[in-house]
């Protein structure tokens, strides 16, 4: 068969050039089958090991191992916390970082030096922001281990996020919009606020929506800022446990791997939740884009 | 105009992309070493069918095709090696496609994928093939810097080469010079005429001045079907088919 | 001129959902103009917050770290080998060291099977799979890294200690399960900049009668090489700041490791470890480890991105 197809090349030639495109083939496919297999595996032994320790005890009483209470409510009522004084403190100053930049900003020195800094908290690792935010909020600023300590170092972690991805969705409004508005006599901030934040929302929601997911994984800042107590925090001064810090202590300490799968489980599901919001909102900027 | 070798032929070829046809019934007889210009409105095949000769269209997820094509005497789409076919019948695209890498790369590159690493021989390629793409006294003092850097017209240059460096016997156009200047247009068109001494030359335009001016056949194409298929004086001075003369007099299209 | 203006007034009107006096038209006019500017300023302040909290955090940073770092010694500090808080003895070599080889082992598995998988998934899976594949691989990329740290502590820690001897908790515990965290996000931005590459550059390829396997070792990723480059240093900032996950799976002792069973401790987990009861010298310590870090990742980032501008512009 091989040899009525490939007339006029030495066979030996395209041998040779063919066993080298069968290798990589193989490795292509081997690669990413281990690779598949990997992520699988993780997600199903995380999941199904977990499933069947969450119920509804687990989710809503107290931890109080001393009782033989270990319900994780304390922790999602931290993690809301969290969630929710960071996205308050963050949103605002990374949307209106966006529309600067991509509504205001003319290109130079100080574009570049915002540009650069975004960068460079991007690329801060969380122990750092963690020491940071013990340093400066915890100490310097009185603030002491609290949620609002975690989430104001939070606030700067997310930042970049928030700013990067809002600037997508407001780049991707059509340029006729704003012209047609403009051209209407709307000034530039009517133009703005009418027109392209409008357009922009989806964008801006799944901005926030992928902050809430690197807040809810996050360990390292908030463990050295938020502190681990156990305590239903009762304001955002008192300290708290978010539930990837949960996790983390139960399976430092080797408390319970039934607590730790379980809430290794919870974490995936919330985290999953969020990817399902967060794809679904991108898939409407899709269609917002190509339909306009 | 006399008699020439026949180079390709395809019998009753049909295709459809899904259920749309796109092509109905070609039969069309093309001679070696000679210009054949395809003309017609857009969107009337003519790019779909020069796309058959090389296996492009393999490339679009849907496509179905039936009939034959012969290339010198064997069915491309059976008897043929697809990597072998394409090395035998290049193509130049409508939008000049350099890869993003050096001059000297971009042509050395087919050779090197075909087997070839000698320093010297692929020094060789890479400048016969430039002379002949008439780049030579462009780029010689400039090979190594990104092809992306040169001008449109000497980046369409850039890519016969490229084709010719992997020493085709056919070679295809898709509207080589749609997106080219006046006078890098007329350089192409030169070159063709230099080209077609040693190879078959199967050109889509839609300039029909072009058509007229380097052809040695015209077929014109309309909703997927060959109507007149001649010698080019014949099609541009006495045109069988009133809808061929309503198109190359302007009357749409 | 006049028709523009009063269509621009009655818009004003309807947004302050009331109606505008004729005579009150320019006065409004400049409280407007004065309120754009207002807001252009609150805009242009909130960008400056990225730029006051990088300096914030590197003066905070340093100004804390540094002092430890002098009366320690540089030497002293950055090349000593034992690290023994209740002797004061501070040295963070071995940290260094450990960081370096679990972030190095890790970014060499996940560009090779992060690169072939990205490539599956941009060239030659079907689009069936794709839709399976590749939300699977955005739902890990958001997985806490306590979570990949606590699937290496129960499974990845017994498997090395059965096959390989030990207890297990090792730096090739570390290496896998940092190498599993990043793929995720090797494989998506090369992949998305592998799908960036324009369709002609493949069509070239394939019309001079190159195979399907060569036009994608050399054309296409040579093509999205800045974006598969951006993926790595990506992945190895993640790599190298990883700290919880890590402190679960690789035992946190203070040696420089001789095999890829032996335990190590990483910069990132020194911090970590002893924050919570440190204090004195020994706290500026681990300010001071922060510094060594903060200086690691900046070069790493200067570096790498000097490489991907250099590629990216040759």
């Amino acid at each position: 068969m091989d040899t009525e197809k490939s007339k006029g090349i030495p066979k030996k030639r395209r041998g040779i050039l063919r066993i080298k495109d069968r290798i990589l083939q193989c490795l292509i496919w081997a690669f990413s089958f281990i690779t598949m297999g990997v992520l699988v595996w993780i997600l199903i032994y995380i999941i199904s090991n977990g499933i069947s320790h969450i119920n509804w005890e687990f989710i809503s009483t107290i931890y109080k191992p001393v009782n033989n209470q270990h319900g994780i409510f304390p922790m999602i009522l931290s993690t809301l916390y969290i969630v929710l004084i960071t996205i308050v403190i963050a949103t605002p100053i990374g949307i209106c970082s966006a529309i600067y930049l991509v509504e205001y900003s003319r290109p130079g020195k100080v574009l570049s030096l915002i540009r650069f800094a975004t960068e460079t908290l991007s690329g801060i690792p969380s122990i750092i922001y963690g020491l940071f935010g013990y340093i400066f909020f915890v100490i310097a600023l009185h603030l002491k281990w609290s949620l609002l300590s975690g989430a104001l170092t939070l606030s700067i972690m997310v930042l970049p996020t928030i700013i990067r991805t809002t600037e997508e969705s407001l780049k991707s409004v059509p340029i006729a919009y704003k012209e047609g508005s403009l051209a209407l006599g709307a000034t530039k901030l009517t133009t703005i606020a009418k027109v392209i934040l409008p357009c922009a929302i989806s964008g801006i929601l799944t901005a926030v929506i992928l902050s809430i997911g690197r807040i809810v994984g996050e360990t390292a800042a908030v463990y050295l800022t938020a502190g681990y107590v156990t305590r239903i925090p009762t304001s955002i001064m008192d300290s708290g446990r978010t539930l990837s810090v949960h996790l983390y202590q139960l399976a430092k300490e080797g408390i319970s791997f039934e607590q730790s799968f379980a809430t290794a489980a919870v974490l995936v599901v919330i985290v999953a939740i969020i990817n399902l919001f967060a794809t679904t909102l991108a898939k409407g900027i899709k269609k917002f884009t190509i339909g306009g | 105009m006399n008699s020439s070798e026949l180079k390709i032929y395809t019998h009753n070829l049909e295709l459809f992309y899904g259920d749309a046809q796109a092509l109905k019934n070609i039969n069309i007889n093309i001679d070696e070493k000679k210009v054949t210009a395809l003309i017609g409105p857009s969107g009337c095949g003519k790019s779909t069918f020069l796309k058959t000769l090389n296996r492009m269209n393999d490339l679009i997820p849907n496509v179905k095709i039936t009939g034959d094509v012969y290339f010198d005497g064997l069915n491309v789409y059976k008897e043929y090696d697809i990597v072998e076919l394409r090395k035998k019948v290049g193509m130049v695209f409508q939008k000049p496609n350099p890869f993003p890498m050096s001059v000297y790369d971009n042509v050395a590159y087919g050779p090197r994928i075909h087997g070839i690493k000698s320093k010297s021989k692929l020094d060789e390629i890479v400048e016969k093939s430039l002379v002949n793409s008439a780049l030579w006294d462009e780029v010689k003092d400039r090979l190594k810097k990104n092809a992306l850097g040169l001008s449109g017209g000497q980046q369409q240059r850039l890519c016969i080469a490229r084709v010719l460096a992997v020493e085709p016997e056919v070679v295809l156009m898709d509207e080589p010079t749609s997106a080219l200047d006046p006078i890098s247009t007329l350089k192409i068109e030169d070159l063709m005429d230099q080209l077609k001494e040693k190879y078959t030359i199967v050109i889509v335009t839609h300039n029909m001045q072009q058509a007229g001016r380097i052809s040695d056949k015209t077929a014109f194409f309309l909703h997927g079907e060959i109507v007149e298929y001649d010698f080019t004086e014949k099609i541009f001075s006495n045109p069988t088919d009133k809808r061929t003369e309503d198109y190359i007099t302007g009357r749409f299209g | 001129m006049a028709a523009e203006s009063s269509v621009s007034i009655e818009l004003k009107g309807k947004e302050k959902k009331g109606s505008v006096s004729h005579f009150m038209k320019k006065n409004k006019k400049n409280m407007g103009s004065i309120l754009e500017k207002i807001i252009e300023n609150i805009f242009f302040l909130c960008a400056c917050m990225a730029i006051l909290s990088v300096v914030t955090i590197t003066v905070y940073i340093f100004a804390k770290g540094s002092p430890a770092i002098f009366k320690i010694g540089i030497a002293e500090f950055v090349f000593g080998m034992v690290w023994m808080p209740t002797s004061g003895v501070f040295g963070i070599f071995p940290m260094i060291v450990a960081s370096i080889l679990a972030t190095l082992g890790a970014v060499v598995i996940g560009i090779v099977v992060g690169l072939f998988t990205a490539i599956f998934l941009a060239e030659i899976a079907p689009g069936w799979l794709v839709r399976i594949f590749r939300p699977a691989i955005e739902l890990l990329a958001g997985i806490p890294s306590v979570v990949y740290g606590f699937f290496g502590l129960i499974v990845i820690v017994p498997l090395i200690s059965e096959y390989l001897g030990g207890a297990g908790n090792s730096l090739l515990a570390g290496i896998i399960i940092l190498a599993i965290m990043i793929l995720p996000t090797i494989i998506s931005i090369s992949e998305t900049s592998m799908r960036a590459v324009p369709p002609s550059y493949k069509e070239g390829s394939l019309a001079l009668g190159a195979t399907h396997i060569q036009t994608i070792f050399k054309v296409i990723v040579p093509a999205a090489k800045s974006g598969i480059l951006a993926g790595i240093v990506l992945g190895t900032g993640r790599a190298i700041g990883e700290t919880m996950a890590i402190i679960l799976i690789t035992g946190n002792t203070p040696l420089i490791p001789t095999a890829l069973t032996d335990r190590i401790r990483t910069l990132t987990a020194n911090i970590a470890l002893e924050m919570g009861y440190a204090h004195g010298l020994h706290q500026e310590a681990l300010f001071a480890t922060g510094v060594i870090l903060f200086i690691f990742i900046m070069i790493l980032n200067i570096v790498l991105n000097a490489i991907v501008y250099k590629k990216v512009n040759q």
